[in-house]
């Protein structure tokens, strides 16, 4: 399954995904009124720490938040020429220790957990006669079919390569579009033909599948 | 519509958004290169409808904050929702529901014009409305600085508006009563 997780073995990842979340939460609050550049750094260094403490496979994903880099340059840089290095300097820290906290938290947390973490948010949509096994559902489905889409964009962008390319790759689009709007018909249709969404028979297909892993 | 064909719909849109991320993005004439992804906003709001299209923008997001690398480039997870561009992300919903209430609203006008409009009102005006908004609570910037530094993406998004409205004038030629605000 596509997911940021890293399957291993560590102290975050035995920590429970609620409890996580709301260290986080209760982090971004905490940050938000500190003013000395030396407690944001001390925080900083602190999350790059746990970083390590987890692992090669994670130290290895901070790289992938360069791509974050060039907008925090022009923030850094703005702020600086505005209102001085000191005030810039605690703005970056900050933003860039929430964003690496809240990776750290993706990363060490599986998506099943994560989703059983925060179910119980959705649960004042039932006073609206929305049942929260339909989201449940929703996101099994999605996560089953993107695989199955990003095949079909595989295809077409090597059909579009085997005839030469061009400039009107956005073209792909529209192939795109009407396969996926076939697709959810099809669907739909063996959804009803087992009896629907709540249907015992959906609901034990899904379950022997493990849902979404 | 039966509720069970309505939440397919719904996952498809969204898995249909995070395949639009890998498409390669286009270099663009300001130097930012153009993803296809964000022109998923528009098209799920004129194909599906200002609710289906926001419900389809809001289950990817979430999907995205449980930890899947969906965005254009491989991002996601919690970060997305606390880093300077957080008010785009929290505006995806609202963008699609704009686009979809335009598009139902101009209905009577071609195809063409009427998603055009549409997509640079919820996918331009609001979504930036939530992005300069976002940023300038994130970065401290004033709203100034916060909208010309967010100025920039907008000519692509405007070229994304015009593609937005071309792939809905297809998709009603190549499947019509796809496109569901024109049913």
């Amino acid at each position: 399954m596509i997911s940021l997780y890293i399957a291993q073995k560590s102290w975050l990842h035995r920590l429970s995904a609620g409890i996580k979340l709301l260290f986080l939460a209760a982090i971004s609050l905490l940050l938000y009124p500190v003013e000395q550049p030396s407690v944001l750094l001390l925080f900083l260094i602190a999350t790059l720490l746990a970083y390590a403490t987890v692992g090669y496979a994670a130290l290895r994903q901070l790289l992938a938040l360069k791509t974050l880099l060039p907008l925090f340059a022009l923030i850094f840089l703005l702020q600086w020429w505005s209102v001085g290095f000191a005030p810039a300097a605690l703005l970056v820290m900050r933003m860039l220790t929430l964003i690496l906290l809240a990776n750290l938290i993706t990363l060490t947390t599986r998506m099943d957990d994560m989703m059983d973490a925060v179910m119980p948010l959705f649960a004042p949509l039932r006073l609206l006669k929305i049942e929260t096994r339909r989201i449940a559902f929703a996101v099994t489905l999605l996560i089953r079919f993107i695989p199955v889409l990003m095949a079909v964009v595989n295809h077409l962008l090597d059909a579009w390569k085997a005839r030469g390319g061009g400039r009107k790759l956005w073209r792909l689009v529209i192939p795109l579009t009407i396969q996926s709007i076939r697709l959810s018909d099809s669907v739909a249709e063996a959804l009803a033909a087992r009896g629907g969404i709540s249907s015992p028979l959906t609901q034990d297909q899904l379950h022997q599948k493990g849902s979404f892993r | 519509m039966s509720k069970d064909k309505s939440l397919v719909q719904i996952a498809l849109y969204a898995a249909l958004i995070a395949a639009l991320g890998l498409i390669p993005p286009i270099p663009f004439v300001t130097g930012i290169p153009i993803t296809a992804q964000t022109l998923g906003v528009m098209l799920a709001g004129i194909m599906l409808g200002p609710w289906r299209g926001a419900l389809a923008m809001a289950l990817f997001m979430f999907v995205v904050a449980l930890g899947a690398p969906l965005l254009a480039g491989g991002r996601g997870g919690l970060g997305v929702f606390v880093g300077p561009t957080a008010g785009f992300a929290i505006g995806f919903p609202f963008a699609a529901f704009a686009t979809g209430y335009m598009a139902l609203w101009l209905k009577r006008l071609p195809v063409f014009p009427a998603s055009l409009c549409a997509a640079i009102f919820g996918g331009i005006l609001v979504l930036y409305l939530f992005g300069i908004t976002g940023f300038k609570l994130i970065s401290g910037r004033d709203w100034l600085d916060a909208t010309l530094i967010m100025a920039v993406f907008i000519p692509g998004d405007l070229v994304k508006a015009v593609i937005a409205a071309g792939v809905a004038q297809a998709v009603i030629k190549g499947l019509p009563g796809a496109v569901q605000t024109r049913s």
